[in-house]
């Protein structure tokens, strides 16, 4: 087996998610799927080091090698938004309103000391030259997923979790988005959570099912999405209305 | 309409800035200068408005007395909000056992009574108008606690702190970056209120005996030397009440304004 740049082993959160292992190789993309409340964002969420107050993770989450879980604060906030990052679901509300994006998207360059970048370029590099100095309440809906999507890659992380990134997005821009995420993480892991089960199959070569807190099936897309094993992914399938599943 | 609240409340808010600024420069008589030959003149003449029992000139009294309000304003809300804040936002992003534990506090500050607060400390530390307004201000502090404490809770829970936190931000760096700038509107309201609440506070206290020593000129003082002569001449209590009235009405409806300028909810974009 290769050097994974994420190793998720035994994964446990407060007896919402349990057992849940995986890795994800340098430049690989894979996907998460499962519907509300399965624990799908739990899983990115501790991976992160940002699981709410109550909730406590254990097992093993290794970044490059480093054990995540349990690693002291100060390590996590010097990982993330450098070597790790994320991209939410509601663009609407990930941009501080009271804020320039401009300044938003400089903020992981100064944070974490990369002198070599600048915000206007980080934006240009998402389709959005010389909107630095807008408000987020000033962009439209794909915008604001694109300066998230900057803020995101600002620091090129080694593994990008993006949590529904296009849900709240129309068609067309998602596509727009999906492509901006994808030439992002040319050389980094990517996990993707989503319960639409046609990105999954343009965006991730391996995919895992996600069913009450366990991975219930685990595979290359393709074999995943045509020959599905688990009575659940059978019916995920069959209530999308994806061409393959037919 | 709520525009209309605004700029009342800008105008008389000025008004009481204005005459407290030009009373460092000019005032029609020296405010303190006792003269028994024109004591307890009447509207009109000489004194636009009348002298009192002294003979000083009220409307004197009245210019400089503005600094006094604004002062007790300023360092009874700056007191407050300095303190107020950093400790609510600290309640609304710590865990919870700590933030609970500075609303109690918080509760029991709270629960002590402002003018008692303020006559306890004039007996301790001798009544003057500094002591009395930092009594006033840590009277404050909780309201500003309270506000900050709710709003950060609110800005906590949303997704771009979330985010904030996934690209790596600390949290005294996302206090200063991303709650503080959001929930200023409020704060901003707060101050505002506090601002009126003091102005009174201090009218009630020097009234009493426990705020302004005379022969500094203070609207608090002017209503309770005014009294005895209260059925013989009104003027000298209307006078003051009035000048009162104006500067908490201001500073209210400022602050009604701002809060409705303020709100994103109702605020148009530009």
């Amino acid at each position: 087996m290769t050097a994974m740049t994420l190793e998720v082993h035994d994964l446990g959160i407060g007896g919402l998610v349990r057992g849940v292992s995986f890795g994800i190789a340098c430049g690989e993309r894979v996907g998460l799927i499962g519907e509300s409340g399965s624990g799908k964002s739990l899983t990115a969420l501790s991976i992160m080091g940002l699981l709410p107050e109550e909730l406590a993770a254990s097992g093993s989450v290794k970044l490059d090698g480093r054990e995540l879980l349990g690693a002291p604060e100060k390590e996590l906030s010097r990982l993330r938004g450098n070597e790790m990052s994320m991209v939410f679901q509601e663009p609407m509300t990930a941009l501080n309103p009271a804020m320039r994006v401009g300044a938003q998207v400089a903020e992981p360059l100064r944070i974490h000391r990369n002198v070599g970048k600048h915000s206007e370029a980080l934006l240009a590099s998402v389709g959005l030259p010389g909107v630095g100095r807008a408000y987020p309440h000033q962009l439209s809906g794909g915008q604001r997923q694109r300066v998230v999507l900057a803020i995101a890659l600002a620091n090129d992380p080694k593994l990008l979790i993006c949590d529904e990134p296009t849900t709240a997005l129309d068609v067309t821009v998602q596509a727009q988005i999906l492509d901006l995420i994808l030439d992002g993480v040319r050389e980094s892991a990517l996990l993707f959570i989503t319960h639409d089960l046609a990105v999954v199959a343009s965006v991730c070569e391996r995919v895992l099912v996600m069913l009450d807190g366990e991975i219930v099936e685990a595979g290359t897309t393709r074999d995943v999405l045509t020959a599905p094993q688990h009575d659940y992914t059978k019916k995920l399938l069959a209530a999308s209305d994806l061409e393959a599943s037919r | 309409m709520r525009a209309r609240g605004l700029v009342l409340g800008g105008v008389l808010v000025a008004l009481v800035v204005l005459a407290a600024l030009l009373s460092f420069v000019w005032t029609p008589f020296d405010p303190v200068k006792v003269d028994a030959a024109s004591r307890l003149h009447d509207f009109g003449g000489a004194n636009p408005l009348g002298t009192d029992s002294f003979g000083r000139d009220v409307l004197s009294q009245l210019m400089v007395g503005a600094r006094t309000t604004l002062y007790v304003g300023v360092v009874a809300v700056g007191i407050a909000a300095l303190i107020g804040t950093p400790l609510g936002i600290l309640a609304g992003m710590s865990s919870r056992r700590l933030g609970e534990f500075v609303m109690r506090a918080n509760d029991l500050v709270l629960a002590f009574p402002a003018l008692l607060l303020a006559i306890m400390f004039g007996a301790v530390f001798g009544a003057d108008t500094l002591t009395a307004m930092v009594a006033i201000g840590i009277a404050t502090i909780p309201s500003f606690a309270r506000i900050a404490r709710s709003g950060t809770l609110q800005v906590m829970s949303s997704e771009f702190v979330l985010a904030a936190r996934s690209a790596g931000r600390s949290r005294p760096n996302i206090a200063a970056r991303h709650v503080l700038p959001n929930i200023s509107g409020l704060l901003i309201v707060q101050a505002s209120v506090s601002f009126a609440i003091a102005v009174l506070a201090e009218a009630a206290l020097s009234f009493l005996g426990f705020g302004t020593r005379p022969p500094t000129p203070s609207w608090g003082r002017m209503l309770q030397e005014s009294q005895m002569f209260l059925t013989l001449h009104p003027r000298l209590a209307l006078v003051p009440g009035v000048a009162i009235a104006i500067a908490v009405l201001g500073f209210n409806l400022l602050g009604d304004g701002l809060r409705d300028r303020l709100d994103p909810r109702l605020a148009a974009r530009p």
